[in-house]
């Protein structure tokens, strides 16, 4: 394991077993995550994003499988492979209690409708950090108060329903802070919001990324809100990677055909009124049965007779830079030639 | 709250006279009336039938008065005095019969209603959490044979088991010799000893509906982001589990609780029937049919009572687990 990285993702492969057959929601995703520094994956629904992220904490139901190494660096330096702890034991819950803390894409949904807030966020710190209650409840007003909630010892014992979609993003946000972590996975945090919520959502969680020097997994189907929050990018397609580079590389130089696609698909405020969004012809292919190809051949605008038959290898281009695309196949042994 | 309580107890009046007035009314729609059955009583006994003694009691009785009158004096009896009235068949005042076999209704309706909490609960937990898996389809099973079997049938065997096997007296909530004796430690144990019979019977029937639907609320809220969420804060299953799901599970549960009020006065009268047992339900049957006007009346009087009372019971309880429900 790079000793830069505090977590390392590799051949990441998840499987669902359902009556109608597999779906193969993960194909062999490997990343790593710099200790401190943050990360984006991108790509649209359905293409494994969330449960990828989700296999990190083990969260996925029981009828998922899983395979491949996911190599976490705890806090006293021992190398641990979550994919191969128990799926509820100790183990998992200890590093969920106070090492990986995930952000969910639905803050309306994902908190007990019935539990006060502080009821909710006080209870990692007096089952994992040993408080009393009393400690416990003061800390979440502090917590409260570090992701903007105005009143916050009012507000600490007000229910979910009583806060707004904003403020319940917040509190989301407050809860994973409170167990401490070093890694944070936000999943789609700003879906659910209003467009004037999303930018003070993600800049508070770019701050306190910043001020506790978290190591940050952003999931996102919008290339747009990773740009300014994370170091680099991984875009993500049909449970594979099919890119991944520097933010500003990948943003200026996009070699995949569909970050290219993706790109071109962001509306641009400079258009012409009645221009047409540029897309990407055709649909996903489904996950019960994977092209054996390049996952993304059926939709491509230069696909050759190798990308059904063969899945294209990794191609580094640039220090940082991996595309998977037959396309480029060349290009490597083009630099290295000219290397040596 | 309080006023909320008031306020809902004072809407009960209303109502209640109205389903007086509706109860009154069915009970005299079969035609004849208690003398009509006293009069066959007697002769398929052989008895000579006194045309003057029923005449004498049909105005004891008012039954000569037109309907509304019988209503009229029946609720002003209920209103100023307490006087539920007179049974005919028993020759006693209605509120003592009724009062004296309450006691052992709720008695045998509340062990029950325990017995089918206490097996239900954990099963339909279990069964949620490890759906579809042996002891689900299991528990499944045993679920629908105990709410296929009739209950009259599962208290013909148990009776057979208790009197061949454990040596008991078939049938009743006491042995001969504690029928009729005053209240006693001895007499209590006796009834322990008897009781379990028809708690079985009773609660069986109730305990698999309530675990199919428990098992799917449960299933219901397993699957819901808050539980995913609760489960990435490193919380153990067992704990989680109860904290989150079960509790949101219990809600529409709850709802549903107070309705057994009614229940403990009229559920069991098959059951009770079979195991004559000393309970209010087949006093009710037997009132009803032979048209005993004043005792079947009570009772029906008491069931939308109860009704009521069971749900407002409901509804302050839902207030309680699920702070989304306010007072208006």
């Amino acid at each position: 394991m790079n000793p830069k990285n505090i977590l390392e993702v590799r051949d990441l492969v998840v499987k669902f077993k359902l009556s109608e057959g597999i779906v193969h929601a993960v194909n062999g995703v490997s990343y790593d995550v710099p200790e401190g520094k943050s990360i984006g994956i991108v790509g649209e629904s359905g293409c494994g994003k969330t449960v990828s992220s989700y296999a990190l904490n083990r969260l996925l139901p029981p009828y998922a499988t899983l395979s491949g190494q996911i190599l976490f660096r705890q806090q006293d330096g021992n190398i641990i492979d979550i994919a191969k702890l128990k799926p509820e034991g100790r183990e998992i819950r200890a590093i969920r209690g106070r090492d990986i803390a995930m952000i969910f894409q639905e803050p309306m949904t994902s908190l007990s409708p019935v539990h006060t807030i502080c009821n909710q966020i006080s209870e990692a710190l007096i089952l994992f950090q040993g408080m009393t209650k009393k400690q416990a409840r003061n800390r979440t007003i502090e917590l409260l108060k570090l992701v903007g909630i105005p009143q916050a010892e009012r507000r600490v014992d007000e229910y979910p329903f009583q806060f707004s979609g904003g403020m319940r993003q917040r509190a989301m946000i407050a809860m994973a802070l409170a167990r401490n972590p070093r890694v944070l996975i936000a999943d789609e945090p700003t879906t659910a919001l209003d467009v004037t919520l999303q930018a003070q959502v993600l800049s508070l969680i770019q701050d306190l990324q910043n001020r506790f020097n978290l190591s940050m997994i952003l999931i996102t189907h919008a290339l747009g809100v990773v740009a300014h929050m994370v170091e680099t990018v991984n875009i993500m397609y049909l449970g594979r990677i099919v890119e991944t580079g520097p933010t500003m590389e990948i943003f200026e130089e996009p070699l995949h055909p569909y970050t290219q696609g993706l790109l071109q698909s962001i509306p641009k405020l400079t258009g012409r009124l009645g221009e047409r969004v540029s897309s990407i012809p055709g649909s996903v292919p489904s996950a019960y049965d994977i092209p054996k190809g390049c996952p993304f051949e059926a939709r491509c605008k230069h696909r050759m007779e190798i990308c059904r038959e063969e899945m294209p290898k990794p191609v580094t281009v640039g220090s940082e830079h991996t595309v998977y695309c037959h396309l480029y196949t060349g290009r490597e042994a083009a630099r290295d030639a000219a290397n040596a | 709250m309080l006023r909320y309580i008031v306020k809902r107890i004072v809407q009960m009046i209303p109502i209640l006279f109205m389903i007086s007035i509706i109860s009154f009314i069915i009970i005299q729609l079969p035609p004849g009336s208690y003398l009509n059955t006293l009069i066959a009583q007697m002769r398929a006994t052989g008895d000579e039938v006194d045309m003057e003694m029923i005449e004498a009691l049909r105005i004891r009785y008012s039954l000569d008065k037109p309907m509304h009158i019988q209503y009229f004096n029946w609720m002003k009896g209920i209103i100023t005095r307490g006087d539920f009235g007179f049974s005919f068949e028993w020759n006693r005042p209605v509120s003592h019969l009724i009062w004296e076999r309450l006691g052992l209704s709720v008695a045998v309706s509340v062990s029950a209603m325990l017995f089918s909490w206490i097996i239900a609960f954990p099963i339909a937990i279990y069964s949620a959490v490890r759906k579809h898996t042996l002891g689900d389809y299991f528990f499944t099973f045993v679920g629908f044979l105990g709410l296929s079997t009739p209950n009259f049938m599962l208290a013909l065997i148990l009776m057979f088991i208790s009197s061949k096997y454990f040596g008991f007296t078939v049938g009743g909530l006491f042995s001969p010799e504690y029928m009729m004796a005053p209240w006693s430690w001895a007499r209590f144990v006796d009834m322990l000893t008897h009781i379990w019979i028809p708690m079985i019977v009773v609660g069986t029937a109730g305990t698999a509906g309530l675990i199919r639907v428990l098992r799917n609320n449960l299933l219901d809220e397993l699957g819901k982001p808050y539980v995913v969420a609760a489960r990435s804060k490193g919380i153990s299953t067992v704990r989680l589990v109860f904290k989150y799901p079960v509790r949101l599970a219990l809600i529409p549960f709850i709802s549903t609780v107070g309705w057994q009020l009614p229940n403990m006065v009229s559920g069991e009268a098959v059951t009770a029937t079979v195991l004559s047992l000393p309970t209010a339900g087949p006093l009710m049957l037997a009132a009803l049919r032979s048209q005993d006007m004043y005792l079947a009346g009570s009772f029906l009087l008491l069931l939308a009572l109860l009704t009521m009372i069971g749900t407002l019971i409901s509804d302050l309880l839902l207030v309680l687990v699920d702070p989304r429900i306010r007072y208006e």
